[in-house]
């Protein structure tokens, strides 16, 4: 294989035998992303030469003697929702087109002290609503194993980098499965970390009690290098747990033997695509061939999760995205030709201008949710359902280690095919979205194909349970080989490449 | 008839706490620095950043609370109050809505000798936002945005309505204030915004227990403002009702050039502010633990001062209430009384001439540069006969004014009392000599005659001669 198929931990040990420099990966990294980005289109922004200078920082500490974390010098895209000094953060939105943050994301603080060598700012929906990357301001990103069909989303840009090679892992951001449904989607391992395991500080918010940073790697062992260097508490977001960090390559043992594992049969009732059904029943198969002991169980309040997470989110979301209103940074709408406009009028138009539909249409459900008169019937009610869903899933931890469940409920869809339909688009998420409002971890990896497309595992543990998703994701991993595939880039879009329109 | 009505008034006052840093970042919480230069990305609301609360918000809120004799919730939160303004960097305002941190306090007012026992109904914590500065002439289409104050601390503290009259509403607005003041938690300025108020009212007739719509008057700055504010607006209501008329649910503005209160909005179009948890911010729970630590490091408040004052000085009540007013007087006084242990006149001097001096200076006790040794020193001259009481005001006044010391200030100006008898005697031989009219004047028995004479002495001796030895000479040679 090339050194931009390779993972995380191989390259690393290359860098240690001295058998690649890192600026001779990186170099091979932004040489992948010219030979494949116009097809592939997942970077909003690159950023070649802070990455050059960061690669030879690390060829010159290891020439001197240091011996730098697995990570170092290792190429890493970052979603575009993820601050970064001095280099523009655009969440895919006109809003923030041309915002540069004058501050880096604590992940992205710890990840360059741990070495890492930035590509870029990868693509993503809209202030990442949305589930395959369509509602980018500026262009879509496209599925690396089919050009016609989507990588899922909101960290399409992210999990399509990853797959195609254009960079060696990436962090993207989960509010409802924006994480785990690409990586599904792409063939690659994608983390949700438990809510404060990792700090928000520098994500921008999109539902704050949701949000939760974590990594989209080609193998699970990656997974855990970079979980180990950005989980731990940060003073800057009091959400953040004040917990220590066990390390999580501890827990790769291989071992899955007596683990306890739940299939909840509401996650496959009406809804599954049967095709996906069947992997995924393969692959739990697979699981208690290892040892692991699988047992049907219920999620009762699983039908109300969706509803409930589509009160709850889009009512944060109108909250954290009222700052957008031309005022101090950020878009400002023009008057009209000729005229002038008042404080309302430039408000309004900067938020129609600035805003894409999906954006205005969470921030108009979020408003009326939060609205007197429907909080109660709404919001409330949501706040309640919420809690239902935190018992049903503490329930089940008291009787199995891990629950298993496919991530998405279909194989990646074609350009277009749900784009038409926000509550179709919607059900995209289903599996993941309990998840999210739980606060629990959940890790999504490939466990087969249907017609060529990737098919993901989504494996659930208690909170702070990372160590254990790691352990049995890692047993399942290292039995098959869906984590050595590498997309054929095959397939043409539906129509030609559209022209990136982005900055 | 006027007089048949009584008030019903509530206040809302919002308290900017004295806190190092701001409430959720660690920006400066200064008055009066440059415009935007006390912001960071957290206060300034910018993409990602998150709020973290400065625990010594928290702490100068328990202790207001248990000041104000309030509950302090064991399990409180933040809220998010939604409205767009272009001063408010994220278009909602970190409050408490249902669960604020303290309730059901209340503060003990002594109105005409009465007790009066006035409800506090809530005290929550929340962030200011910042100030608009709108253009001027050629600018007069743009406005500024100063975001130095975005982030500050604020304590909002809401009375019941128990407040009687406009005159109850400016002696719970100084009680307030000295207390806040008392425990350090705001320096309570007014003018700089730092203590700012907004009133509730309605009038009904005495005796009944009606709730007539009320107003709300926003806009006023100062006590005396409040006071002027609430009765012209009982006045206005009382006159709508007398005249058969129906006072409307409005929100007014006082307008201290004219003397009246304006019509802003009426509370019809009531704002939807989507109040929700702030997701950002943990719930706060406090420990029974924290609590009393806070209560312990509570220090003396006004009111038992007071008492102590009293007990401990034998000052009349109305002095003793007086010089606790303000803490920083009531310490200025404590310290004069130990370096001079008259308690009573220290203080009729701190009572009279310097309040009046403060008064027409506009200065608070700590930005003087008189000290309690300036006036311990002087005491000591005029006791000792070094200085007549005459003098002795003039030298306070220099005092005051230029932060010499008495002893400088007789010294340096030849003011020290002439007392010697043979020298005084020469002064009122010459007195006596230029007015034998008022000579004869007094000794057919008018009284008044021989304060001219005196006067006329101490004129002469630029006011340093003893009058009472001025007072036996002058009747000695006369009779």
């Amino acid at each position: 294989m090339e050194l931009f198929q390779l993972t995380a931990h191989q390259l690393a040990e290359m860098l240690k035998k001295g058998e690649a420099s890192a600026e001779e990966i990186t170099r091979a990294v932004f040489a992948r992303i010219y030979e494949v980005e116009d097809r592939i289109q997942a970077y909003v922004t690159v950023t070649e030469e802070t990455a050059y200078q960061a690669a030879k920082e690390i060829d010159r500490k290891r020439r001197e003697g240091e011996i730098p974390g697995p990570l170092a010098g290792i190429p890493a895209g970052l979603k575009d929702n993820l601050c970064t000094r001095g280099t523009r953060t655009t969440c895919s939105s006109r809003m923030l087109e041309n915002f540069v943050p004058p501050y880096d994301a604590t992940v992205v603080k710890k990840l360059a002290a741990a070495g890492a060598v930035f590509t870029g700012k990868l693509n993503m929906d809209e202030f990442a609503m949305g589930s395959s990357t369509e509602n980018s301001a500026f262009f879509p990103t496209r599925n690396p194993w089919h050009l016609g069909y989507v990588p899922g989303g909101s960290s399409g840009g992210a999990a399509a980098a990853v797959a195609a090679g254009e960079a060696v892992y990436a962090l993207g951001s989960d509010t409802g499965g924006s994480i785990r449904q690409p990586a599904s989607f792409c063939g690659i391992v994608g983390l949700k970390p438990t809510y404060g395991l990792v700090s928000r500080f520098g994500l921008v918010a999109f539902a704050s009690s949701l949000d939760q940073i974590g990594p989209l790697t080609k193998d699970v062992r990656d997974c855990a290098l970079v979980l180990n260097a950005i989980a731990g508490h940060d003073p800057l977001d009091s959400t953040s747990a004040p917990f220590p960090v066990p390390d999580y390559t501890s827990y790769l043992t291989g071992e899955a033997r007596g683990v306890k594992v739940g299939v909840p049969r509401e996650f496959f009732g009406k809804g599954l695509d049967p095709r996906v059904g069947e992997v995924v029943r393969a692959a739990i198969s697979r699981l208690e061939d290892l040892g692991a002991v699988v047992e049907e169980c219920s999620f009762p309040h699983a039908e109300y999760a969706l509803p409930c997470y589509y009160i709850i989110a889009p009512a944060e979301a109108s909250s954290n995205l009222a700052r957008y209103d031309g005022v101090r940074y950020g878009y400002r709408a023009a008057p009209e030709k000729g005229g002038n406009y008042n404080l309302l009028e430039m408000y309004m138009r900067t938020r129609s201008e600035g805003f894409g539909p999906e954006v205005k249409r969470r921030i108009m459900l979020g408003t009326y949710a939060l609205s007197s008169g429907y909080y109660d019937a709404y919001y409330l009610k949501a706040l309640k359902l919420r809690t239902l869903i935190r018992q049903d899933f503490n329930r089940l931890f008291e009787q199995f280690d891990v629950i298993v469940s496919p991530t998405s409920p279909t194989p990646p869809f074609r350009f277009g095919e749900k784009a038409g339909d926000p509550l179709v688009m919607y059900l995209s998420d289903v599996y993941t979205i309990p998840i999210n409002l739980a606060g629990i971890p959940a890790l999504s990896l490939p466990c087969g194909f249907v017609e060529g497309l990737p098919v993901g595992l989504q494996i659930m543990a208690p909170p702070f349970g990372e160590g254990t998703l790691l352990r049995v994701a890692y047993a399942y991993e290292q039995s098959t080989p869906y984590h050595l595939a590498r997309p054929p880039l095959k397939g043409e879009p539906e129509q030609e490449p559209v022209e990136k329109t982005g900055p | 008839m006027m007089a048949e009505y009584e008030a019903v008034i509530g206040l809302e006052v919002h308290v900017e706490l004295r806190t190092k840093s701001k409430a959720f970042c660690s920006c400066p919480n200064v008055f009066g620095s440059e415009p935007n230069t006390n912001v960071c990305p957290v206060c300034l609301g910018l993409p990602g950043v998150l709020p973290v609360l400065n625990q010594a918000v928290l702490e100068y809120a328990v202790r207001t609370g248990l000041a104000l004799n309030c509950e302090i919730a064991s399990f409180s939160k933040f809220d998010r109050k939604n409205y767009f303004y272009p001063d408010l960097p994220k278009n909602y305002q970190i409050s408490q809505y249902d669960l604020p941190l303290c309730r059901n306090g209340y503060l003990e007012l002594e109105v005409e000798g009465v007790k009066r026992r006035i409800g506090i109904t809530r005290v929550h914590m929340e962030e200011d936002a910042g100030k608009l500065i709108h253009g001027e002439g050629e600018d007069a289409d743009c406005s500024l945005v100063d975001t130095n104050r975005a982030g500050v601390p604020l304590l909002e503290i809401v009375t019941e309505p128990d407040l009687r009259s406009p005159e109850e509403a400016r002696l719970f607005l100084e009680k307030l204030k000295a207390i806040l003041q008392y425990i350090d938690v705001s320096d309570c300025k007014m003018e700089e915004g730092s203590l700012r108020c907004d009133a509730n009212i309605s009038v009904r007739p005495v005796g009944t227990n009606v709730l007539n719509p009320k107003t709300e008057i926003k806009n006023m700055n100062s006590f005396r403002a409040v006071h002027r504010a609430l009765s012209a607006e009982m006045a206005r209501q009382c006159a709508i009702w007398e005249a058969g008329g129906r006072v409307v649910r409005e929100t007014r503005a006082w307008d201290e050039e004219q003397g009246t209160t304006v019509g802003m909005r009426t509370k019809e179009e009531a704002s939807d502010y989507r109040y929700f948890p702030d997701p950002d911010l943990v719930p706060i729970v406090l420990s029974s633990d924290f609590i009393a630590r806070v209560r312990e490091g509570l220090p003396e408040l006004p009111e038992a001062r007071k008492q102590r004052f009293v007990r401990e000085y034998g000052l009349p009540s109305y002095d003793a209430g007086v010089l606790t007013s303000s803490r920083p007087l009531a310490d200025f006084y404590e310290a004069c009384v130990r370096g001079y242990p008259d308690p009573k006149t220290v203080s009729n001097w701190i009572m009279g001439e310097f309040l009046r001096l403060l008064k027409a200076s506009d200065l608070e006790v700590a930005e003087t540069k008189l000290t309690p040794s300036h006036l311990v020193e002087m005491l000591e001259l005029l006791k000792e006969g070094t200085i007549s009481g005459k003098i002795a005001k003039t030298v306070f006044e220099e005092m005051f004014r230029t932060g010499k010391r008495a002893r400088e200030i007789v010294e340096a100006r030849g003011l020290v009392q002439i007392s010697d008898e043979a020298e005084l005697a020469r002064v009122v031989d010459e007195v006596l000599a230029a007015h034998p009219g008022v000579v004869a004047d007094y000794r057919s028995g008018k009284e008044k005659a021989l304060a001219f004479l005196v006067g006329q002495v101490m004129k002469a001796t630029r006011g340093k001669a003893n009058p009472q030895a001025v007072n036996k000479i002058i009747k000695e040679k006369i009779q």
